[in-house]
């Protein structure tokens, strides 16, 4: 009988320490973040200044924004590699209207108000992650494929509706009512940048969603085991579409905030960006095979990779460097989610 | 499958209790954190005999047998084999040393074929590469063994549930151990399937070869078994060779007292709740119809059980209902109302639930936790508006692990945490929290013990009092014989026979296309 109660006993300290480890694990994106800003502090006095951390926020805005899209897709047991293009596509369609629609027939020109443009380009991201939707859910194409189709799609239709070029004007005309497009990239309220603003506010619905709506438990139940949420009542395609179209959308409101931050829209905007969200998702420790993974955690992890890039470039090192950094945190992110999950359960 | 392992010499007598303890567990202790699963437990093996272990969900048989064939390690105690204490840190290891094991849920890869299974990290390999052919004839071989008419180059995945069970213990078989641990085989066989799985176990014996052998079905373990032992909260509580043990004696000691399964309550029957006319669903591959023009009518208040062999339909008839298969033809009425072109979740809305019959596969979401799992099924009653109610699903769980006995730290413990029992229960939690009207239940007593077995047929009785329709469907016979209140039994599609509560066992065996003589 004392064999047993030391073996007890030796196991509860064993889980004391352990659970020590387990926090670091759990809360690695946030023990990450907090290490690059010291890090980074020490390094250059500049860093660590209100006006610097807001900059970086802005920066951080399009990823976060994408990653919010992307979470929700990987929390399907998904991918959604065309978030890059979408957001080119986006912000080509808004500097399209914003240059006004000539309509032939009507042998007229219109220029639609601002607001209306951000709703047609919202409309226009929705529509095409809609079809990655429907390709995956009814048409059982996988969603690595199917993504990447329309990623080329997209991404090609980017191109022909400009021939390659770059809309450089993008502040329209008063006497056309159509001004005010810069707002969202360049405007604040009380100090704060609008785009980081935009981020906040659809992290928060976001992440209410996941943790507290039905749909987020849809979500997170058809992402873990599809048919037994089918058989329970989800309704799975439903969720899949959903969340596809959800992601087209974020990415197109991401092209519109960058669109308006850099005062252009052009065709090659967001190559890659596709890669920076899903490693965001990733550091923040979502699981690539769903059912796993928090809006906190993944806001989390853009900030970590938007930090610790925009940190590089301020103590100058160079360019191919930060590419190496980025890339040995994303395989370290990798490497603790499988301690977590992988290791954790096995049994 | 050749040879014995070296049964040669020394049993000097015949006495079975006398004979060479192959290998034994002594104090062995496992804890998970602050549940202590095993509590220094000593059990042991004899040379070329079936040792079974006997115990309620969560006693912790599982656990005992992972620790022996290396899946686990024990957190105290050791493990002595032919006499010399050893210590395996995976499964491998153990295998290596004639020890192998079928576990619980089964451990096979779904896209691979049957035979790629069975070989799966022990390819025979001949001069240029893996040797395909030879595989394939040694699966022919180990199928024909066990009486089965599986094609080795089949995707496990289009198994059904009890044959990929086959498959499992045709791989175990395969390795020619010395000491083959069995964890509930035959939970998703029929009787005649497991009455040829005796006979392999018996010419296993023979050889020499030790057996381990789990279920809880407790009769048909006792035709097998040479040893009981049984096991309570992670302890040890009883042993007793096979002369001196019944029925009686199993139950006492795992439980404490003598359960029924009960008898067909008295209730009062009203309207059909479910009615199917017609039913007909061809196979995907072209073959018979899997379910074959069938009509059945369910009342209010009425208790039906579906008995049949594996293949017989049983399944597909039920899943069908649910929505998850569609008909070719035929109606299915719930309540008076036409659902066939419903969806699963407006069936479930509307009143009609399935338990389904794999677990793993259909019943439980994997990354959530006990308490999500039981409030999948009716996450619209907790939703106001926008958001979920937390305190209205906090209370729902909370009766749902009351109502069917889930054995769990909590409602936030991952669900892999739970043995193979607790786990059927929070299926069947699930869908009955959903309130139904109808509720279909597809082998629900599957890896659950007779307590459990017990408390979820009052339970149902319970339910059918109040007006609820039961089916449920079962391979054994005995389960048939409870609460229902007829028998139907299906053989390749359709309805072969119908009873009374009041059937033989032997008629309702007839009647599905069994030999009775099992
Ligand atoms: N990975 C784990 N983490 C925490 N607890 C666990 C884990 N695995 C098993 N347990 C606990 O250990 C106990 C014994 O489980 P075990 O699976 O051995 O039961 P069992 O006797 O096989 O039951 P059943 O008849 O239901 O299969 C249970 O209380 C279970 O909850
Ligand atoms: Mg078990």
């Amino acid at each position: 009988m004392s064999a047993a109660t030391t073996t007890a006993s030796a196991a509860d300290k064993k889980k004391a320490d352990f659970s020590i480890g387990r926090l670091l694990l759990e809360g690695r994106a946030f023990f990450a973040l907090i290490a690059i800003i010291v890090v980074f502090s020490i390094l250059s006095p500049n860093y660590l200044t209100i006006s610097n951390l807001l900059i970086m926020s802005s920066h951080v805005a399009i990823y976060g924004i994408l990653a919010i899209g992307m979470l929700l897709v990987i929390l399907n047991g998904g991918i959604d590699l065309s978030v890059g293009s979408i957001l080119a596509l986006a912000g080509v369609s808004a500097g399209a209207m914003m240059q006004g629609l000539q309509i032939d027939a009507a042998g007229v020109i219109l220029y639609p108000p601002v607001w209306a443009v951000v709703i047609l380009t919202c409309v226009l991201g929705a529509l095409v992650g809609a079809v990655n939707g429907v390709l995956v859910s009814i048409f059982k194409v996988p969603a690595f494929v199917a993504t990447l189709g329309v990623m080329y799609v997209a991404r090609g239709v980017a191109l022909l509706m400009t021939n390659g070029l770059t809309y450089n004007n993008l502040s329209g005309r008063p006497e056309l009512g159509n001004t005010g497009f810069d707002w969202l990239g360049f405007n604040r309220i009380a100090g704060v940048p609008i785009s980081v603003i935009v981020l906040a506010v659809l992290a928060i619905l976001g992440g209410l969603m996941l943790s507290r709506s039905a749909f987020g438990r849809w979500l997170y139940a058809s992402g873990g085991n599809e048919r037994a949420a089918e058989l329970s009542g989800v309704p799975t395609r439903r969720v899949k579409i959903t969340v596809y179209t959800l992601s087209g959308m974020l990415s197109a409101i991401a092209g519109l905030v960058l669109a308006s931050q850099l005062t252009s829209a052009g065709p090659t905007a967001g190559v890659t960006y596709e890669l920076t969200a899903i490693a965001a998702v990733v550091i923040g420790g979502a699981a690539l095979t769903g059912g796993r993974g928090t809006m906190r955690g993944t806001m989390l992890g853009a900030f970590v990779i938007g930090f610790l890039s925009d940190g590089l470039v301020i103590i100058g090192v160079s360019s191919y460097w930060q590419t190496v950094f980025t890339g040995a945190v994303i395989v370290l992110a990798v490497l603790l989610n499988s301690l977590q999950y992988g290791g954790g359960r096995k049994r | 499958m050749s040879g014995p392992v070296n049964a040669a010499g020394e049993m000097t007598q015949d006495n079975p209790d006398a004979r060479e303890v192959v290998l034994a567990a002594r104090n062995v202790a496992k804890s998970y954190g602050q549940v202590h699963a095993l509590k220094g437990v000593n059990f042991d093996i004899h040379r070329g005999q079936v040792t079974t272990l006997f115990g309620e969900n969560g006693a912790g048989k599982s656990t005992l047998m992972k620790i022996l064939s290396g899946v686990i390690q024990p957190t105290g105690g050791e493990i002595i084999l032919d006499g010399q204490p050893v210590s395996f840190s995976n499964s491998t290891e153990a295998r290596d040393r004639g020890i192998s094991i079928i576990h619980q849920e089964l451990s096979l890869a779904p896209n691979l074929s049957v035979r790629d299974n069975i070989f799966m990290g022990r390819e025979i390999m001949g001069s240029t590469g893996v040797d395909f052919a030879e595989e394939e004839r040694q699966t022919r071989k180990l199928m024909e063994e066990l009486e089965e008419n599986i094609d080795p180059l089949t995707p496990v995945e289009e198994l059904r549930l009890g044959q990929q069970q086959i498959v499992e213990i045709a791989r175990a078989l395969s390795v020619d151990s010395r000491i083959l641990i069995m964890d509930e085989p035959t939970s998703a066989l029929s009787a005649s399937e497991v009455e040829v799985l005796f006979k392999v176990i018996r010419d296993l014996t023979a050889q020499g070869v030790s057996i381990v052998y789990i279920s809880h079905h407790l009769e048909e373990a006792l035709t097998i078994t040479d040893h009981a032992v049984v096991l309570r909260d992670g302890n040890m509580t009883a042993y007793a060779p096979r002369a001196e043990i019944d029925l009686e004696w199993i139950v006492r000691n795992m439980v404490g007292e003598n359960y029924d399964l009960g008898s067909p309550p008295d209730t009062d029957m009203g309207q059909p709740a479910l009615s199917v006319r017609n039913l007909t669903l061809p196979d995907p591959a072209g073959g018979f119809n899997l379910v074959d023009g069938l009509s059945l009518d369910v009342r209010a208040g009425e208790i039906v059980c579906i008995y049949g062999l594996m293949g017989a339909g049983r399944t597909e008839l039920l899943e069908t209902c649910a929505g998850r298969l569609r008909a070719s033809s035929g109606e299915i009425v719930l309540e008076g109302k036409e659902i066939s072109h419903l969806s699963i979740a407006e069936r479930i809305a509307r009143g009609l639930a399935l338990v389904p019959e794999d677990r793993q596969r259909d019943g439980l979401v994997q990354t959530m936790s006990v308490g999500q799992n039981l409030s999948l099924a009716s996450i619209a009653s907790f939703t106001k508006g926008l958001f979920t109610q937390r305190r209205a699903e906090q209370s729902l769980i909370d009766a749902s692990i009351r109502e069917v006995t889930v054995k769990t730290s909590g409602p936030t413990a991952a669900i892999g945490s739970l043995s193979g029992g607790n786990q059927q229960k929070v299926v069947i939690g699930k869908m009955l929290a959903t309130k139904p009207r109808v509720i279909m239940l597809d082998e629900p007593s599957r890896g659950i013990d007779i307590g459990a077995k017990a408390e979820v047929f009052r339970l149902l009785s319970e339910e059918a009092r109040q007006g609820l329709a039961v089916i449920y469907s079962t391979s054994e016979v005995s389960e048939c014989l409870s609460i229902a209140h007829r028998i139907i039994v299906m053989h390749k599609g359709r309805i072969s026979a119908e009873f009374d509560s009041n059937v033989s066992k032997e008629k309702i065996m007839a009647a599905s296309g069994e030999s009775v003589a099992a």
